[in-house]
């Protein structure tokens, strides 16, 4: 039971920890300076969460820090969704991608926020209040972007497209989900799905995009199976843990 | 008969606000030094930008992220500042990128270590906030509200890089050397940040005049070193100055003679940096475009429905 | 050269019962933007409790050139401030 719930955790933290990386991937880039700092905060708000979640981790397991938690483990040890992984791209990507992802968390939060762990339950209460002005952040741009202009429909259009192939494991329950969900821990990640959807197509349609066809769906974050962009993006974030392994900072 | 009374509110320690009357000369001289503020913050998020991803702890990466999000925020309140004076954000950015608008040299410096980190925000915040005090009492009221309000946020800058420095400073072999590093590649760059000597310093004069400077480049440098000698003496590292040594009778440090001649040729376009900072910034403004006309786009749709 | 953004001028109430004062400006293209980049710029330390945002070519300011004409007459109508007043000694709760 402790090892699952310390997999549960990390598994959150992970997903929170690669999306505010890449978010901060942004910083100097973003389409206007009002935006640039959006997305700084958007950024800080996801590693504030990955860090409330490692630290919860790193208690439960006992050994580990919460930045070896973060920085000393490998690609196969990683349990994000792969969705959170995916290239920023261009900002209609990103837009599509976090919207994709917020609405989830949003679903998937308010539902922590009751859970018995009262950890667990604490830190998704604090999170879901970074998430509703995320998930705002994201349904609004994704108007502006899908309405705009041609381009700009054109644009959101494939990374919507492109992206949506992502959208199914968030919901998957595996054996650990389904023991804690049991005790009364754990979200059940496929209730979320019918909410997701009346969500999702909600803004679609405000947004004038079109709900892309289930084809081929990805699979494995759980795993700790990753699509190949994860192994660069920890070799950038762990270099310095790395290099020099006795150092602190 | 104006330039008289202008002059004497300017005596009076009174603030000239964006609607009275100034002359031609006081205007062009704030558009150009606000704004050559506001594009150093704004290209001054790339050399630390550089690191957040590679920052080596959470704790790390939060504090780096919140202070180059800072400089954007820094950035908008000066341009912010700049368009009382009658000039668009869109026309100084325009301005930057033909090269006509300039930012500090500093930026044009490559961050290339971690300790890199620690010496931007201990020497380079260090010196821009010993400059940014002494402005609070700018005589442009947006000007001066404007760095009150930066001064109190930045208080932290330099803490955070002088935290990084210490922490190497008393860390492994390697970590030292790095600190060490760091503060040589930077103190040169940093203490001419505060600009050519008085004597070299052709604006100074009417600067100091109407009050928008309130010292001179060369007190503003002295003040620094004066307060920079000892932080580097606590943690055990060593300015690269043979000359610096305390002088009793003026109650400041001597310190040795600058490069100008790198002074210049960097400010001239000629530095490590230089074309990669403007081309980055340019980069990410063209690529945000469609991004900027969807939004005007799709808030005309509105307005038309609203109607 | 593309058309400017709109400007905005940002007013921020830091604690409810308290005014809003003005903190400044941003950019955006709708209402809602604005709110949300006056947020993000001027709340970053917790300073807000409600934000006003409203198009800056929407405030009238008076010119300071006219202040004299504007504010002066105020000056000598002294009877409008409460120690203008002598109170008998020892008066108290008033």
């Amino acid at each position: 039971m402790m090892n699952s719930l310390f997999t549960y955790t990390l598994r959150i933290a992970d997903s929170s920890l690669i999306l505010g990386q890449r978010m901060s991937e942004w910083c100097s880039k973003a389409p206007t300076l009002e935006e640039d700092i959006a997305m700084s905060n958007i950024s800080l708000d996801m590693f504030g969460q990955a860090n409330g979640f490692y630290q919860y981790a790193a208690q439960l397991d006992g050994l580990k820090s919460a930045d070896e938690l973060a920085f000393r483990r490998n690609e196969r040890e990683f349990f994000n969704h792969q969705l959170v992984e995916q290239e920023n791209g261009n900002f209609g990507n990103t837009i599509v991608r976090n919207f994709l992802h917020d609405t989830f968390n949003f679903l998937f939060y308010t539902q922590l926020a009751n859970s018995k762990d009262e950890t667990l339950s604490a830190l998704a209460h604090k999170s879901l209040k970074e998430v509703k002005y995320h998930l705002r952040h994201s349904s609004n741009w994704l108007v502006r972007l899908g309405d705009g202009t041609k381009e700009s429909n054109a644009k959101t259009q494939i990374a919507l497209n492109e992206l949506w192939m992502y959208t199914d494991e968030i919901f998957e329950m595996d054996a650990l989900d389904t023991e804690l969900f049991n005790k009364g821990i754990a979200v059940d990640n496929s209730s979320l799905k019918s909410d997701w959807d009346a969500m999702i197509n909600n803004t679609l349609t405000e947004a004038k995009l079109i709900r892309p066809e289930d084809e081929y769906m990805a699979t494995g974050g759980k795993k700790g199976l990753h699509t190949e962009y994860l192994g660069f993006i920890l070799s950038e974030m762990q270099y310095l843990q790395r290099a020099y392994p006795n150092a602190k900072w | 008969m104006n330039e008289i009374k202008f002059q004497e509110r300017i005596d009076a320690e009174k603030k000239i606000e964006p609607k009275d009357w100034m002359p031609d000369a006081y205007r062009k001289h704030l558009i150009r030094q606000i704004s050559q503020h506001a594009h150093s913050e704004i290209i001054g998020m790339q050399p630390e930008g550089n690191w957040i991803t590679r920052a080596p702890s959470l704790r790390a990466k939060m504090i780096l992220l919140a202070k180059v999000q800072d400089e954007a925020g820094h950035g908008l309140y000066l341009y912010s500042a700049c368009e009382t004076l009658g000039i668009s954000r869109e026309e100084l950015v325009k301005q930057l990128h033909d090269g006509k608008a300039k930012y500090s040299s500093i930026f044009n410096y490559p961050t290339l270590s971690w300790a890199d980190m620690g010496a931007v925000g201990w020497l380079v915040d260090g010196a821009a906030i010993v400059n940014q005090v002494s402005l609070q009492r700018t005589s442009y009221g947006p000007y001066s509200r404007g760095m009150v309000k930066i001064c109190k946020e930045e208080s932290f800058h330099q803490r955070q890089g002088y935290e990084i420095m210490a922490e190497m400073a008393k860390g492994t072999p390697e970590q030292k050397a790095m600190a060490q590093d760091a503060l040589n590649r930077f103190w040169w760059p940093s203490i001419m940040m505060f600009g050519p000597q008085d004597s070299d310093s052709p604006r100074t004069g009417n600067a100091m005049k109407w009050k928008i400077k309130r010292q001179t480049n060369d007190d503003l440098r002295q003040d620094f070193i004066n307060k920079t000698v000892g932080q580097a003496e606590l943690i055990g590292l060593t300015i690269p100055d043979t000359d610096l040594k305390w002088n009793a009778e003026r109650g400041s440090y001597d310190f040795g003679e600058m490069d100008w001649d790198e002074f210049w040729s960097v400010v001239n376009g000629n530095g490590p940096c230089n074309k990669q900072r403007l081309a980055h910034h340019k980069k990410a403004h063209d690529e945000g475009k469609w991004v900027r006309d969807a939004a005007k786009a799709h808030a005309k749709k509105q307005e038309v429905v609203a109607n | 050269m593309a058309e400017n953004a709109t400007v905005w001028e940002v007013f921020i109430q830091s604690k409810n019962g308290l005014a809003h004062k003005h903190a400044g400006n941003v950019h955006a293209d709708d209402k809602v933007m604005a709110l949300e980049n006056a947020r993000e710029l001027y709340t970053r330390r917790n300073e807000g409790s409600c934000i006003w945002v409203v198009k800056s070519e929407y405030i009238i300011s008076s010119e300071t050139e006219d202040s004299e004409a504007f504010f002066d007459p105020s000056n000598d109508k002294m009877y409008r401030h409460p120690t203008f007043y002598t109170m008998p000694e020892g008066s108290k709760h008033i």
